[in-house]
């Protein structure tokens, strides 16, 4: 199982997520990204993230994300 | 807002697509963004092929072509129209109303009624209980049900966010007393003070189209937009349609006393494959009693695209059974609508193509 560092390198592979503590406002993730990073979680995780939980505040970092994925049922 | 009609069906579906058809994987080198990004955003949200019209073909053009084709192969007299219900965010002029253009054009009868009405991708669902409401009166008993949009003509091919998803199509849909007693029911919600999430600024009279709204901007997202294009904020969109459309439909089915099982198929308004592949996932239905394929062979048609999910993926089977549906249309306005029906046989469903 990939961890959510290195599913955000494949979608963004030209950017260091690590050094970001807000991906949305430091430009790292659109809400494109935001779609096409939920429909990798859900594959990697074997969850359905739900649509009204597909929101920026959710995106925000790695352990914003990682809290996401924990809601829904994940051990990220 | 919740509505109840009583004997009244759907007779036929005819959808009529653009001969002309686009690829995502073609127009990926306009937006600007890398294309591997682009490849990715194909795959989760079903973008490939969609139709749009030519430069200079409006929504009348592709009317009459499907009423003409309907009217050759016998399958609707022309004597027989006593309403023609125009849904349509894209007429060809602001006066006169489309609809009447549709009738001139064709040579129906005066003795008529003709009607624009202004709605995107809720239109399908407005439109039927707009015809439904028709058929109370005695003199009419066949109400021809258009939704037509032209949109690809309003959108931006520098947009991303729009442009690859834009569709082309118009419907026809023939709506009649039932003889049975069947039953309809219906919920209506809207929303106008969040109108601006989906809207095109300039071009009516609040602001009249001008050199200057013509002119392509750069929105901030790596998006070039004018004024006179389309905008859609999509995050708002996807919020709105998996907060609200839910609920309606749960809250529809919890009011007739109809259990998800009882219901057949779930045939939603098509914006992507991604938000259709949430909302089941939301309310617990399978993705095949959802059907979510409109996107990726015809683009997002706008209002057109209900009777496009009814058409491509139940043509033979609903000109012999009858089904059990639960319709959701949902878009600009924000408007919301939500229907159980019972669906056919009816006596002709399928798509064409305007050449």
């Amino acid at each position: 199982m990939k961890s959510v560092i290195e599913i955000l390198k494949e979608i963004r592979p030209e950017f260091d997520f690590a050094a970001s503590s807000d991906f949305i406002a430091d430009g790292l993730l659109d809400s494109f990204d935001m779609v096409t990073l939920v429909s990798a979680l859900d594959k990697n995780y074997g969850i359905s993230i739900p649509g009204t939980d597909i929101v920026p505040e959710h995106f925000l970092n790695r352990e914003t994300i990682e809290a996401l994925l924990r809601k829904c049922g994940a051990q990220p | 807002m919740n509505f109840t009609f009583r004997r009244k069906r759907i007779t036929g579906v005819l959808v009529v697509v653009p001969e002309n058809e686009r690829s995502f994987a073609a127009e990926m080198k306009n937006f600007n963004f890398p294309e591997a990004r682009s490849l990715k955003l194909k795959e989760v949200m079903g973008f490939d092929k969609r139709r749009v019209v030519e430069p200079g073909v409006c929504v009348s053009d592709l009317v009459v072509f499907g009423l003409e084709h309907l009217f050759a192969s016998d399958l609707l007299k022309r004597e027989e129209i006593d309403a023609l219900l125009l849904f349509t965010q894209t007429p060809d002029h602001f006066v006169p109303p489309t609809s009447n253009i549709i009738q001139g054009r064709l040579g129906l009868k005066q003795d008529m009624l003709c009607l624009d009405i202004s709605q995107a991708c809720a239109g399908f669902v407005i439109g039927l209980m707009q015809a439904f409401m028709l058929l109370e009166q005695e003199s009419i008993k066949k109400v021809v049900l258009v939704n037509a949009d032209v949109l690809s003509r309003k959108a931006s091919p520098k947009d991303r966010n729009i442009y690859p998803l834009i569709g082309d199509a118009a419907s026809i849909v023939v709506v009649e007393r039932d003889t049975e007693d069947s039953i309809i029911q219906a919920d209506l919600k809207m929303d106008g003070s969040r109108a601006g999430a989906l809207t095109i600024p300039a071009g009516g009279l609040r602001q009249p189209s001008t050199m200057e709204t013509g002119i392509l901007e750069d929105v901030g997202d790596n998006n070039l937009r004018a004024k006179d294009h389309l905008f859609m904020d999509g995050a708002a969109i996807f919020n709105f349609v998996q907060t609200e459309v839910p609920p309606l439909m749960e809250g529809l089915l919890a009011r007739t006393g109809v259990s998800k099982d009882e219901v057949d198929y779930f045939l939603c308004h098509q914006p992507n494959r991604f938000m259709l592949q949430k909302l089941a996932e939301k309310m617990k239905i399978p993705y095949d009693k959802m059907p979510n394929n409109v996107v990726e062979h015809f683009g997002n048609n706008s209002g057109v695209s209900i009777p496009t999910v009814i058409a491509y993926n139940l043509a033979n089977r609903l000109l012999q059974e009858r089904v059990r549906v639960c319709l959701a249309g949902f878009g600009a306005g924000l408007t919301w609508g939500a229907m159980l029906l019972n669906l056919g046989p009816l006596s002709f469903n399928a798509i064409i193509e305007h050449k």
